[in-house]
């Protein structure tokens, strides 16, 4: 279509774009028109004010911790590109994709999209959720309706379930074999971006 | 009985023997059964042909007496009745009783007979103990009562079936393959009904068949009773396959859902046959009473459901009537719906998925239970008396068979499943995330199983206006069977064949409820970010909604604060806590205890290991001596209840609600174990083993009240004692007295601190210590033996369906 087209030119890289992530033009196009929509200044980045205005993510009890996902350590803006390059891993994985060793990890896989998941929990990035950052998770989840003792115990018990090696903390493996009855492809997926 | 005392014995030589003596018992109790229902009968009939109402033996007694007080006013005196028979008067609920009597032996014979349950389903077995009843019947002679009557199936067998469906039926995965079950259900049964319909139209047009009286509308109602996947032959068959969860929701949802279809379709056919034509117009009125009907019917069943709900948050001072309102708004509402010639059983199941997570939250946990297993039993029964029916009315009803009918009908419905399913799916696979293979598309079309209600519905038909209903009837009956024999018996191998995912057993664990959690927080946000109103938006936006208007009204007292996940905790800290407890606390039995207690019907709870061993407390051997010393010593005193136990069964309620303050015991607890595994002079104590007493303690979880009746007011020192039938020896008395008197830890857990009990009346808090040693206490009044007033618990199996978080 002409304006696809149209639009596709606008954006720098885009075809080394399209393949690293897998979308179709027609999604590039509308994930830009949302970009341009929440870039109010018209800067061609996202600071994370953009993503404040989103009203429905504030009452989001991890809002702040998926808008500062989209940051790369260090970065006060979110280009096009990175912001893409995020929302690619929630695409719903290609069952037919062949398993090409040599090719890295597609980034929709349900490794990545687990290992994104991980780090949300993950703020110090460490490799480990500690006690205290569950801690916190569960505190902005729970939103303050329950005390403190209750949190304690249900964090103690949910390291307790899923440690394995005693270390008081949830590594990456571990994270991963607790949720291996979830269909994470399923959870994880939105079928916008098919 | 001699046949019970067989049945225990299990030599191999002998099970000939035993399944002779079951067989001789059951065939005794069906000529019983037939004799009695056969001589019920005749009566009967004679009582309908006379209007003046009455030909009972009394009722004639009276008629003379009442003549002869008429005509000469003498008085003949008889004899007084020492013992007279008068069966009439307790005619119906006397048959009812025994084809439910009948019913549940079948159910318990087939389980008795391991291997034969495993080859053949459940579902076969009565189809043909019905029709031995029903051959029984017609040899002795008499007159086979037509005992599926269609008012009989439709208001009473099929409710509770479907109650105990909608009830219990996970609303999260229904939810995300709604859009899956409804093309299923409105398009598959559609294209079936017309597909069955119009084809054997053209087969009866064909010369020589005999059938060309047979007209299109006909054809095609038929096609729509036909066409109709039936929830209980579903349900019999599936449970126990045990197929994985996304199939067994595909295929039930898709045979709740076309109840609309078939009724809409059903009504219209039958109204316009008569007419003889159907004009575009009807199809367009047809489309919008199909609408009314399925919407509502769901509306009338979350009406009711919501009212239920409002009810149960006021019912806190009177808990034994609870389950009650469950069954009675739940049967409401599928009588207003069914009067309305809405869909019933949609209004069932809404009333009951509605309902569910506010009355749950709302009533007492021996209520849930009540709920639980009253369902579980009707339906039960239900469906069991739904196949012996169907198996004695293929005997009963007048049979018009036709080869070129009944074998295209047969074929028909197969070819139109298979095409269906497969031409749908390849539609539906364009919007799914998860698509759905060949292997689920062929267990879809293969559980697409009729049932008792295509038969009811054909029952239901006018004789007049349908001559041919004999026919239909038969064809009807004819797929019934070859579905629930054929598929029914080959799907078990098919699934083991073809390796489908099956069910899997674990129960979620608290890790996945905090995962999922936040990834519906993830996905939401993402979705946020996107600007895309997707499925997690809406859902969100429902539970928002629902947590800021609906719980404050509907759930009672504070509860509706309560989040999601916190209720999810506490469920796996109580089910961990009686787990801890059936494993005995660690202390070995001495094996002079005689068990009082029947074992048979116990099943013990496979413990997890990672529980047993974190549960096991350990103590030097010195203190655990003393303590089997003691608890020797006290223990002697059998057949006593724990009357502890019970005191606090009675004032169960008021303190059900002391979560925090068990949350804070088992806490304590934690932190008490961490100390122990620093000792460095340790014993490991070996589980109870499974017979002993303890495991009763299993039989209590229907009553967990128990652990919860902390007794917050209790002044220091806790008084719970083991009241003993026989005094003490004033050493164990003492012991006791020691232990009540340290407050802090003895008793049950403090057994096990042993060397560390002084570090620990530091730690410990009055109230907890109430509670931990009325723990205590019922560990070592566990240990003996007699005193389990044990509730023997074959129960469902589906114990995971407790797990289903309140709300998606």
């Amino acid at each position: 279509m002409g304006s696809t087209n149209s639009t596709l030119s606008k954006i720098p890289n885009v075809e080394e774009l399209m393949q690293e992530t897998g979308f179709t033009p027609a999604h590039i196009v509308r994930l830009y028109d949302r970009f341009e929509a929440l870039d109010k200044e018209k800067t061609g980045h996202l600071r994370p004010q953009d993503f404040g205005a989103i009203n429905r993510l504030a009452m989001n009890p991890i809002g702040d911790r998926i808008i500062g996902a989209f940051f790369s350590p260090g970065q006060e803006t979110v280009d096009f590109h990175s912001f893409v390059r995020i929302l690619a891993h929630f695409r719903p994985a290609d069952k037919k994709h062949p398993k090409d060793p040599s090719m890295p990890e597609p980034v929709n896989s349900r490794t990545s999209k687990l290992k994104f998941a991980f780090q949300l929990y993950d703020q110090d990035k460490d490799g480990k959720i500690s006690r205290a950052e569950l801690l916190q998770v569960l505190r902005s989840m729970l939103e303050m309706q329950v005390t403190e003792e209750q949190l304690e115990s249900i964090a103690d018990r949910t390291i307790q379930e899923a440690d394995l090696d005693k270390d008081d903390a949830i590594s990456f493996e571990e994270f991963r074999k607790s949720l291996e009855k979830v269909n994470i492809d399923h959870k994880m997926s939105i079928r916008f971006l098919r | 009985m001699s046949v019970r005392v067989a049945l225990h014995s299990p030599t191999g030589s002998r099970s000939f023997l035993e399944r002779g003596l079951l067989l001789l018992v059951m065939l005794i109790f069906l000529e019983g059964t037939v004799l009695t229902l056969g001589a019920a009968s005749s009566p009967d009939i004679s009582a309908q042909d006379n209007t003046g109402g009455g030909h009972d033996r009394r009722d004639d007694h009276r008629g003379i007496a009442g003549s002869h007080e008429h005509t000469n006013y003498t008085y003949t005196k008889k004899a007084f009745p020492v013992l007279s028979l008068d069966y009439h008067h307790i005619q119906v609920p006397f048959e009812i009783s025994l084809w439910v009597l009948l019913a549940s032996l079948m159910k318990l014979g087939f389980h008795l007979i391991p291997r034969l349950s495993s080859i053949v389903p459940e579902s076969c077995l009565l189809i043909v103990v019905g029709l031995l009843v029903g051959g029984l019947i017609k040899l002795a002679g008499e007159e086979v009562p037509p005992v599926l009557d269609s008012n009989l199936f439709f208001l009473c067998l099929l409710p509770p079936i479907i109650l105990d469906a909608g009830y219990f039926l996970p609303i999260r995965p229904f939810m995300e393959n709604i859009g899956t079950i409804l093309m299923f259900a409105v398009v598959g049964t559609l294209w079936n009904a017309f597909f069955v319909g119009g084809l054997l139209y053209a087969v009866c047009q064909i010369e020589g068949t005999y059938l060309s009286q047979v007209e299109l509308l006909p054809c095609l109602l038929f096609g729509s009773i036909i066409s109709a996947v039936d929830p209980v032959a579903v349900l019999a068959v599936f449970e126990e396959i045990h197929i994985n969860e996304l199939l067994h929701i595909l295929v039930f949802g898709e045979s709740l859902l076309n109840d609309a279809v078939t009724v809409v379709l059903y009504h219209l056919f039958e109204e316009y046959s008569g007419a003889g034509e159907v004009t575009p117009m009807d199809v367009v009125l047809g489309v919008i009473c199909f609408l009314i009907v399925s919407l509502g019917g769901i509306a009338v069943g979350a009406i009711y459901g919501i009212l239920a709900a409002f009810t149960s948050r006021f019912t806190s001072h009177t808990r034994v009537i609870e389950p009650l309102f469950v069954f009675v708004y739940s049967y409401m509402a599928y009588l207003s719906a069914e009067m309305f010639h809405l869909s019933g059983i949609m209004a069932l199941i809404a009333c009951g998925a509605v309902m569910r997570p506010y009355v749950e939250a709302n009533i007492s946990h021996k209520s849930h239970t009540t709920v639980k297993y009253f369902l579980k039993m009707w339906s039960s029964v239900s469906e069991t008396l739904i196949f012996i029916f169907l198996g004695v009315a293929t005997v009963a009803g007048p049979h018009a068979w036709n080869w070129t009918f009944v074998s295209v009908t047969v074929i028909l419905c197969l070819v139109s499943r298979v095409i269906g399913v497969v031409g749908l799916t390849f539609i539906i696979n364009k919007f799914r995330i998860v698509k759905l293979t060949t292997k689920d598309q062929f267990i879809v079309a293969y559980g697409g199983l009729r049932g008792a209600i295509a038969f009811s519905l054909g029952y239901l038909l006018d004789k007049d206006l349908f001559p041919m209903r004999t026919m239909f009837l038969t064809a009807i009956i004819t797929e019934i069977f070859f579905t629930v024999f054929v598929q029914g018996m080959t799907i078990k191998p098919l699934v083991d064949l073809l390796a489908v995912k099956k069910k899997q057993e674990a129960k979620r664990s608290i890790n996945e409820e905090i995962h999922t959690q936040f990834l519906d927080h993830l996905l939401t946000g993402i979705e946020d970010i996107c600007g895309h109103y997707g499925h997690h938006h809406w859902k969100d936006k429902l539970n928002r909604f629902n947590k800021k208007y609906i719980k404050k009204c509907l759930i009672a007292g504070e509860r509706y604060k309560e989040p999601q996940l916190i209720a999810f905790y506490h469920k796996m800290e109580f089910k961990q806590a009686i787990e801890l407890v059936e494993s005995g606390g660690g202390v070995k039995l001495p094996s002079a205890m005689p068990s009082q207690v029947s074992m048979q019907n116990i099943q013990p709870k496979k413990l997890p290991p990672a529980v047993a061993e974190r549960a096991l407390p350990q103590f030097t051997k010195g203190r655990e001596e003393e303590i089997r010393k003691i608890l020797r010593s006290n223990l002697q005193k059998t057949r006593q209840r724990l009357r502890s136990y019970n005191r606090h069964t009675l004032v169960a309620d008021p303190f059900e609600d002391g979560w925090n303050d068990f949350l804070l015991k088992k806490q304590r607890m934690i932190e008490l174990e961490k100390k122990m595994t620093e000792m460095s002079n340790y014993l490991t104590v070996p589980a109870a083993p499974p017979d002993s007493p303890t495991m009763c303690r299993a039989r209590l979880a229907s009553d967990p009240n128990a652990f919860y009746n902390i007794k917050a007011s209790s002044e220091g020192v806790p008084t719970i004692q083991v009241d003993l039938a026989s005094p003490q020896s004033p050493d164990s008395v003492n012991m006791l007295n020691e232990f009540s008197k340290r407050g802090a830890t003895d008793q049950g857990l403090g057994q096990r601190e042993g060397a560390t009990r002084d570090e620990d009346q530091g730690l410990m808090m009055k109230p907890s210590s109430a509670g931990k040693v009325e723990k205590g206490e019922e560990d070592g009044g566990n240990k003996n033996p007699g005193l389990m007033r044990c509730l023997s618990d074959p129960g469902p199996s589906n114990e995971d369906e407790e797990d289903e978080p309140f709300l998606p």
